[in-house]
């Protein structure tokens, strides 16, 4: 089965605020997407429309195998050593060996200690872990460099690129550049609506 | 994937064990202390008021575990990361509810033992105090969780649920109070009854809760 992420005529609102319309895209497998846009034009409001965790106010989002879904909040206990919290997930997903994604993303070192007492950057990379741990073909990362430092941006980049070319898709909100290749870029500013005269 | 769950609830809640916390049984267990302190020791009327006590101290108990229950992990995006693996609010919210039963209704009801030792309580008494408590903790727990899913996205959610789980418990304590007061295990079956209807709803309405917590 062909992995595939496709928005249809989307429009997303927050509150009474309508934030964009007639977005379309589709990506296929290996494509990946960098959204762009600045604060509050709603790129997390888009990625968690695609991910189905909302519906959106107008359009159609189609998807074809699992999603993961990596935010600022990565969904571990913060009163459980990380090794315990990331477990749960490795449970719930059936994961067997999470040893390689631990060591990739430089985590071994950080099992025993409590989530809370974890940075913003340590905290990203064990969400990160999270998603590798699932071995789902759609990646929806909501500005997955945010708080990293200068090294772990370049193996997160890599793995988003080992991802992709493994016949995966992602679509990245960043503010950042991202060097993959192939990356197609999307603008949601050109999707806002324009505004109403006063 | 709901064995693995299940687990993390009872963990996160069960007191003593983990990160749960044992308030709710400290605080049931220290009303029955105080209040030969307050009314006097005279054990005929400790006796024959003690079991309403119990009861009180029951409900109020149930209030203390509600803040943490289902808003905690709305902030930290669990709901988010399982409904992505295809898991649906309602089971989330059925095994939360066994989870929240299991951590505060059995510790309630083993406390009920010293709590009856400090009441003077008598053994007839005692046993169906007991029943009533098993009947009627999982209403409770049903009711803890849809105010818990309901109110998690406000920022007074802690206090305002407190207030909005007293008048729903209201009948719960009205019959499971009124068959110590007769001596009869009868209305102890209506306690039962809605607590049942309570347990079917609560996954559907605390889901729901959930869904709609989403959409700003």
């Amino acid at each position: 089965m062909q992995a595939q992420l496709s928005a249809t005529n989307l429009a997303c609102r927050r509150g009474d605020r309508l934030l964009f319309r007639k977005l379309s895209f589709v990506l296929r497998t290996g494509e990946a997407l960098h959204l762009t846009g600045a604060n509050g034009t709603g790129k997390t409001t888009l990625i968690r429309a695609l991910a189905g965790l909302t519906t959106p106010f107008a359009g159609e989002v189609a998807r074809t195998g699992g999603i993961g879904l990596l935010d600022e909040r990565p969904a571990l206990d913060p009163d459980l050593p990380l090794g315990k919290a990331l477990g749960f997930w490795q449970r719930v997903d059936g994961c067997s060996d999470p040893s390689a994604a631990l060591a990739v993303l430089g985590l071994e070192p950080l099992l025993e200690v409590p989530v809370r007492y974890l940075s913003t950057g340590q905290r990203k990379r064990a969400g990160l872990a999270a998603l590798l741990g699932r071995g789902v073909p759609v990646w929806l990362l909501d500005e997955p460099l945010s708080g990293l430092d200068v090294a772990a941006i370049g193996q997160v980049t890599a793995l988003i690129q080992t991802h992709v070319s493994g016949g995966g898709i992602a679509l990245i909100a960043s503010h950042q550049a991202l060097a993959i290749e192939g990356l197609r870029s999307l603008a949601l500013e050109d999707f806002a609506p324009r505004e109403e005269p006063a | 994937m709901i064995a693995a769950l299940l687990r993390r609830d009872l963990s996160k809640f069960f007191p003593f064990a983990g990160g749960g916390a044992a308030l709710p049984v400290v605080f049931f267990v220290a009303v029955a202390m105080l209040y030969p302190f307050a009314v006097g020791p005279d054990a005929n009327m400790l006796s024959r008021t003690g079991g309403g006590v119990v009861w009180i101290a029951a409900l109020l108990a149930a209030i203390l575990p509600l803040e943490k229950l289902v808003s905690q992990d709305i902030e930290l995006g669990t709901f988010d990361q399982l409904r992505l693996r295809g898991v649906t609010e309602e089971v989330m919210m059925a095994v939360r509810l066994l989870a929240h039963w299991f951590s505060f209704g059995p510790p309630l009801m083993l406390a009920t033992f010293p709590a009856a030792a400090l009441l003077a309580l008598d053994g007839p008494t005692l046993h169906l105090l007991l029943l009533g408590l098993l009947a009627g903790t999982p209403g409770l727990a049903a009711i803890g969780l849809m105010i818990a899913a309901l109110t998690a996205s406000l920022r007074a959610g802690a206090a305002l649920s407190g207030l909005m789980l007293i008048p729903l418990a209201l009948p719960i304590l009205i019959f499971g109070a009124g068959a110590l007061a007769r001596q009869d295990a009868a209305s102890i079956g209506f306690v039962a009854a809605i607590s049942l209807l309570l347990v079917a709803i609560a996954p559907f309405a605390a889901g729901a809760a959930i869904r709609a917590a989403r959409e700003v």
